[in-house]
């Protein structure tokens, strides 16, 4: 896997399909798409970057270990399901606003934060385990 | 998603969303889940701060504790509390509905793990802390409360399943062979229990076409005989009596809790098992209770053999702490009775020996912690002696012993008396016999740990009349000894004073039965409150 085609396009492939994640997470509320399968798209360019890169290179750009990311994930998905204990509605109640920013008008609701939150949970989570495989394969 | 369109025919919300306005006192259902949930978030988040893991766990669990003592009150004085998750209506929001079970359940188990655990420093090495002992642990305590508080049975799976996966992290926490020996045991076996419940959670559903637990008690009652509802009832119950341990599906047991760290035994002795016990008496009393009479006389027989099994298997065990999973397995038995009975007073004893058992079994675990930190092992032929070392010690695991033997006046004599009452009144002398035999087994057995590791002078082979104290240590730090001793000696305390005033937790448990026979309150509560 270490050929210098593959060294030299990858990264190129890698922050496209990471953008792509944020896109099919976002359109997800209407169409398909949606926090999980975003996340597993966002998990397959950091494998894929390790391949090219090794392990220790994604891990030092990730900044984060992938479990603290999974784990503001979580906390994301929670704490957008309690904010409704501030508007009197049930747990989980999903709480829209339509705020206009720069003459378009956005669509913010608690459920996208959620979808986000999934989003977190599964790209940290699934990271986890493909850099270790990777790492235990010998990588580069 | 555009915003609302202003000219379009108005929406009634109200046929399909909860409007009334939740206050806090709602908000209690779902806070015991919550907060462990999000602090197992953070805990995660600071996965390598582990100084920060033991005060962050701690205040989680303390939170935990008070909410859910509130909810207690809650449902004590206005009966069952409901909450639809987003606001949709039943059956078809996922609800979360707390009766005095649950809510008595969820407060014992918050108490136990927090007692178990606020001191846990010393017993949990700086290894165990990397690999997450305190997230696995808030994520334990979501699914546990999860499961006492859920009012959906398809959501009663999840929280077993986030339980499960929590409890196979701290079980191979210390990556030793025999632990992950212990967890493929455990965990194979639980995962077919789990399958199993799922699938006739399908069946279920495919039935009566609900999974709201009140919608499935009112209709349960209303269906047909054409309805297969004892096969699903007795799938559920198989599926329950596995994760309960009940004989014969125990040897999972007695193969893995005595594996992981004592504390982690103490947690998963007091709290795991008595999630299947909750279920079962949930699903085989309050929403299949017309149902499981089909098959009473098996489960009659199950339970007897349950307790008499478990108390055998203690008399002939040698390590300390798989001894202790025989006594948990023999419980377990006494627990199923008031399933296999279904009478008012036969559930009171169950529900009361299950509450006790959660804080005794909890207790022993942490107590056999103790001894193997102290003596190095946990084989009964190398105990001996620790009366001579500390008598104090020695009389608190008494009482412990005395408690889970049943013996008066400690808190497992009063659900046993129960018990024996309620099955002599429901002509089942057989099972009496049952339960004061295994009770006497029971004696026999935990006589026999005290004589061995307490009385005697030393290891086997030591001469009578001689002292041979060579192979127990000292706890050298006074604040490692207050802390493994510590919450042995607070447990045996809420023993003792469940033995000497029973009537709190009696009153609970009589609370708890009477509205898991007659489900027309809770069904009324669930859907009449919020029906359109």
């Amino acid at each position: 896997m270490n050929t210098i085609i593959f060294r030299t396009i990858s990264p190129v492939l890698v922050a496209l399909t990471l953008l792509f994640s944020v896109f099919v997470t976002l359109r997800g509320h209407n169409e398909p798409g949606g926090g999980f399968i975003g996340g597993l798209i966002a998990v397959s360019a950091f494998a894929l970057y390790g391949l090219s890169h090794g392990v220790p290179t994604v891990r030092h750009a990730m900044r984060f270990h992938p479990m603290e990311i999974a784990g503001f994930g979580l906390f994301l998905a929670g704490a957008s399901g309690m904010l409704s204990i501030v508007f009197g509605v049930p747990f989980l109640t999903g709480l829209w606003v339509f705020p206009t920013i720069f003459g378009v008008e956005v669509a913010l609701s608690t459920p996208m934060f959620f979808d986000i939150g999934v989003y977190f949970v599964v790209t940290g989570s699934i990271t986890s385990i493909a850099l270790a495989l990777e790492a235990r394969e010998g990588g580069v | 998603m555009a915003a609302p369109d202003p000219n379009a025919p108005a929406v009634d919300i109200a046929a399909a969303m909860v409007t009334a306005p939740s206050t806090f006192a709602d908000w209690l259902l779902i806070l015991p889940v919550a907060v462990p949930l999000l602090t197992g978030a953070i805990l995660v988040m600071v996965r390598h701060h582990t100084h920060l893991h033991r005060p962050l766990a701690g205040a989680g669990l303390a939170i935990l504790l008070g909410l859910n003592l509130l909810l207690l009150q809650r449902v004590v004085t206005e009966g069952p509390v409901t909450m639809m998750m987003g606001g949709w209506l039943p059956p078809f929001g996922i609800a979360f509905t707390a009766d005095v079970l649950g809510a008595t359940f969820a407060t014992t188990a918050a108490f136990a793990a927090l007692v178990a655990t606020a001191t846990a420093g010393p017993s949990i090495n700086t290894a165990e802390r990397r690999y997450g002992f305190y997230p696995f642990l808030m994520l334990l305590m979501t699914g546990v409360t999860g499961a006492f508080l859920t009012g959906d049975i398809f959501n009663l799976y999840v929280w077993f399943e986030v339980l499960l996966i929590s409890s196979f992290g701290l079980l191979v926490l210390g990556s030793e062979k025999r632990q992950i020996d212990g967890t493929v045991k455990y965990g194979i076996l639980n995962l077919v229990a789990t399958t199993l419940f799922l699938a006739s959670v399908g069946l279920l559903y495919g039935t009566l076409g609900t999974l709201n637990m009140a919608d499935i008690a009112a209709k349960a009652r209303a269906a047909g005989p054409e309805a297969p509802l004892v096969t699903i009832a007795a799938l559920l119950t198989f599926a329950f009596a596995m994760k309960a341990a009940a004989f014969p599906l125990n040897f999972w047991l007695p193969a893995s809790y005595h594996t992981p760290t004592p504390t982690v035994s103490a947690l998963f002795a007091g709290l795991l098992t008595k999630v299947g016990v909750y279920a079962l008496l949930k699903v085989g009393v309050l929403l299949l209770g017309n149902q499981t009479g089909a098959f009473s006389s098996v489960l009659v027989v199950v339970a007897g053999s349950t307790m008499v099994i478990g108390a055998l298997g203690a008399l002939a065990g040698s390590d300390l702490r798989r001894i202790l999973g025989w006594l948990v397995i023999s419980g377990i038995g006494s627990m199923l009775i008031g399933v296999a009975v279904g009478t008012p007073t036969a559930l009171t004893g169950s529900i009361f020996y299950a509450v006790q058992s959660m804080l005794v079994m909890t207790a022993l675990y942490l107590a056999a912690g103790v001894i193997e930190a102290r003596c190095g092992t946990g084989d009964l032929r190398r105990l001996g002696g620790l009366y001579a070392v500390s008598p104090l010690f020695a009389g608190v695991v008494l009482v412990l012993f005395f408690a889970v033997a049943g013996l008066p006046p400690f808190s497992g004599f009063w659900p046993k008396a129960i018990l024996v009452e309620a099955t002599l009144a429901a002509d089942l002398p057989w099972l009496a016999a049952a339960v004061l035999v295994a009770g006497f087994l029971q004696t026999l057995a935990v006589g026999r740990v005290w004589l061995y590791a307490f009385w005697r002078g030393g290891p086997e082979g030591t001469p009578d009349g001689t002292l041979q104290l060579a192979g127990i240590g000292r706890i050298e730090d006074p604040a490692d000894r207050i802390a493994l001793v510590g919450p042995v000696v607070v447990l045996a305390g809420a023993v003792v004073l469940m033995g000497l005033v029973p009537t709190v937790v009696g009153g609970l448990a009589e609370d708890s039965a009477r509205g898991l026979i007659d489900p027309a309150g809770f069904t009324a509560r669930v859907l009449g409150a919020t029906a359109p």
